[in-house]
């Protein structure tokens, strides 16, 4: 196992596909010349060249409008937004478009496409360029959406999302590029649409993804120091929503707290804790806690932003409300 | 334009400078954070642009707007107080260096989607249009942003209902590290007004006297005629294109050849040349932005952070 950054793993992951499959190829702002906005395909542009690794003009409905189009011909692109929050400007395109025309056209073509997008707050970007908003991208049904806690995850995953024939959103965290992780040697992928366990624990279960995983299991580290064991399951993939490793989690612990970094309302956690109350209604032995973003615009000022985020001690105090 | 005028522009463009140039130090101790576009080398643009503009016309731009901002008259305090995040800036600390504002002085924001606020800037005029007033939109966007689909769908708009905006389109060559000719089908933005039957035209960001000229004329037209205006700005930005870039697409003797250009160092031989100024009266305005500007870094800096209870309120207005 060799220990790697975020980064690095979404960048050997591009790489290891491009070389793999001459169909795949990469399309977004700043992606080329410059290196990637958060320097993921630095170098890229030197090794593949322009035509592989296409600087596209600021259009964000040309970049996945256009990548859906590849995509129905036979390509695989991987189109960059630079940030999810310019996703909006294409909202049409990757809510409207990418998840119905297979369905539509009873399936008369596929759409292998890849939309990379970093997400989430914190970094003092302000109110329209800090947010998490993949509760909405999950609502839609005909597109598939990953967001990866972990360089292992992200590499193994990201792969999958590539060779997959489906529309696939793969949101990246842009405080999280320089987490490290061990990831494996050589050769792996990690199949889209499966939960999985990253700690293991008796007493309460936290379910959570990306950002909100990081700081659970911060969270989790100082919970067992007082004698408190969470289990941390980790969705990887919001739609397809894998609900078994959560179930069975519960079912152990019969306690949950569900850490996500987007707003509340109508959000990760109001899924998965009405599923819990679905499928596992008679296991419940205290309500279940989401800890989410406060209901505000991200603010620019350092510590309102902080304070508008989840932090590790909103999660410490979850966990112990929920074992009271 | 009378001396004083001009020595007034002379001013506004230095301090932009000056107040930038420490707002960079101050960002590199972490005392700002975010995104922060500096403006350095395009100061001729938005202070010969907003010098021709009746204080009733409104300006709206994008996130490169500290300059924009100066120029429309708000203090050098309230810009420093708002880049640091304190409860005394214009949006209280929670719009930052990308969402600069005032619209007591008719300055509609910095905004930070590129080409977003190019429709909106249609609305002003709509709104205008509705009421009856003969205020003009200046509306302020950069090269790259003439590639997405919002400024057609607002030059469109803007043609077809009459509508009061003077597009300004400052080319200062790149979006971010793509040069415009990698971005746009035609390098010449001003031919895009073209396609829209717009009237247009293009002039030399860098020299501020004639910015103003040709803004004078091109409102004069969008006011008098009730009709939109595209002008072209060319221009250069001196700085990486937010803090922290690592300039990898263009070359050093290219930075270099431009800020030969330096459009204070122009407008300070033509003052000078045409004797408008003497040594001693720019002297004196160098020394007093100097001042302005320390002082302005000591009132941000003394100014308290927004409270929390700050978080949560403007979500709603009722
Ligand atoms: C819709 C959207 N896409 C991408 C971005 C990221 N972005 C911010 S500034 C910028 C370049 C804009 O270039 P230009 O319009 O020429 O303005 P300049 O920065 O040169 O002043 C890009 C790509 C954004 N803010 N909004
Ligand atoms: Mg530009």
């Amino acid at each position: 196992m060799a220990k790697i950054t975020m980064r690095e793993a979404i960048s050997q992951a591009l790489m290891e596909e491009m070389d793999r499959d001459p169909a795949v190829f990469i399309m977004g702002e700043e992606v080329g010349v410059w290196g990637g906005t958060y320097a993921v395909t630095k170098g890229f542009y030197d090794k593949y060249g322009a035509m592989r690794v296409k600087d596209t003009p600021i259009a964000e409905n040309a970049i996945i409008g256009g990548a859906i189009g590849a995509a129905m011909v036979g390509q695989r692109p991987i189109a960059e937004l630079m940030t999810i929050n310019f996703g909006f400007s294409a909202m049409d395109y990757i809510v409207n478009q990418a998840p119905k025309l297979h369905y539509m056209f009873g399936g008369q073509f596929t759409l292998p496409l890849v939309i990379r997008a970093v997400g989430g707050g914190g970094r003092q970007l302000g109110a329209t360029h800090s947010q998490t908003p993949d509760a909405i991208f999950a609502h839609f049904p005909g597109l598939k959406v990953v967001s990866p806690g972990t360089p292992e995850d992200a590499k193994g995953l990201l792969k999958s999302a590539i060779r997959s024939n489906d529309p696939i959103l793969f949101i990246e965290h842009a405080t999280m590029y320089q987490v490290r992780g061990e990831v494996p040697e050589g050769e792996y992928t990690i199949p889209i649409g499966k939960s999985k366990i990253q700690r293991t624990g008796k007493d309460v279960t936290i379910v959570t993804y990306c950002k909100g995983l990081e700081l659970s299991m911060k969270a989790a580290e100082e919970l067992s120091k007082e004698g408190i064991e969470v289990e941390v399951v980790d969705l990887r993939t919001l739609r397809p929503l894998d609900m078994e490793p959560v179930l069975e989690s519960f079912k152990k612990t019969n306690r949950a707290v569900v850490v996500e970094e987007g707003w509340k309302s109508y959000g990760v956690g109001s899924e998965i804790v009405s599923r819990i109350y679905e499928e596992a209604f008679d296991y419940v032995d205290a309500p279940i806690i989401r800890v989410a973003q406060k209901e505000v615009p991200l603010p620019y000022n350092r510590a309102l932003e902080q304070a508008a985020l989840p932090q590790v001690a909103d999660i410490t105090a979850a966990v112990k409300e929920v074992l009271k | 334009m009378k001396k004083e005028q001009y020595l007034n522009l002379y001013y506004q463009m230095v301090l932009i400078r000056r107040l930038e140039e420490r707002g960079a130090e101050l960002y590199q101790v972490g005392k700002i954070g975010g995104f922060m576009h500096l403006y350095i080398g395009q100061e001729a643009v938005s202070t010969g642009l907003i010098a021709a503009r009746e204080p009733r016309d409104r300006v709206i731009t994008a996130y490169r707007d500290h300059g924009v901002a100066l120029n429309c008259g708000i203090s050098a305090n309230e810009v420093m107080a708002e880049l640091l995040g304190k409860a005394t800036g214009m949006s209280k600390g929670k719009g930052g260096s990308m969402h600069m504002a005032d619209t007591s002085r008719n300055m509609w924001g910095g905004h930070a989607i590129v080409g977003g606020h190019l429709p909106i800037a249609s609305g002003f005029a709509i709104g205008d249009q509705y009421a009856g007033n003969d205020n003009i939109t200046i509306c302020m966007f950069g090269d790259g942003a003439t590639n997405i689909g919002y400024f057609h769908e607002a030059l469109n708009i803007s043609k077809i209902w009459n509508l009061r905006v003077l597009w300004v389109c400052e080319n200062n060559q790149y979006g971010m590290g793509t040069a415009v000719d990698r971005a746009s089908a035609v390098t010449e933005i001003r031919q895009k007004a073209e396609g829209y039957g717009m009237k247009n035209g293009q002039v030399d960001g860098m020299d501020v006297t004639k910015v103003y000229e040709a803004a004078m004329e091109a409102m004069k037209f969008v006011r008098e005629s009730s009709q939109p205006y595209l002008l072209e700005i060319d221009t250069y930005r001196f700085r990486g294109h937010s803090m922290g870039d690592p300039e990898r697409y263009r070359k050093a003797e290219e930075v270099k050849k431009w800020q030969e250009n330096d459009p204070i160092g122009i407008f300070n031989r033509y003052l000078l040349e045409k004797k408008l100024a003497t040594r001693k009266a720019l002297d004196e305005i160098e020394a007093r932005v100097e001042e302005e500007v320390a002082k302005a870094v000591e009132f941000a800096e003394a100014s308290p952070e927004p409270a929390m209870e700050e978080l949560f309120t403007d979500i709603y207005a009722d």
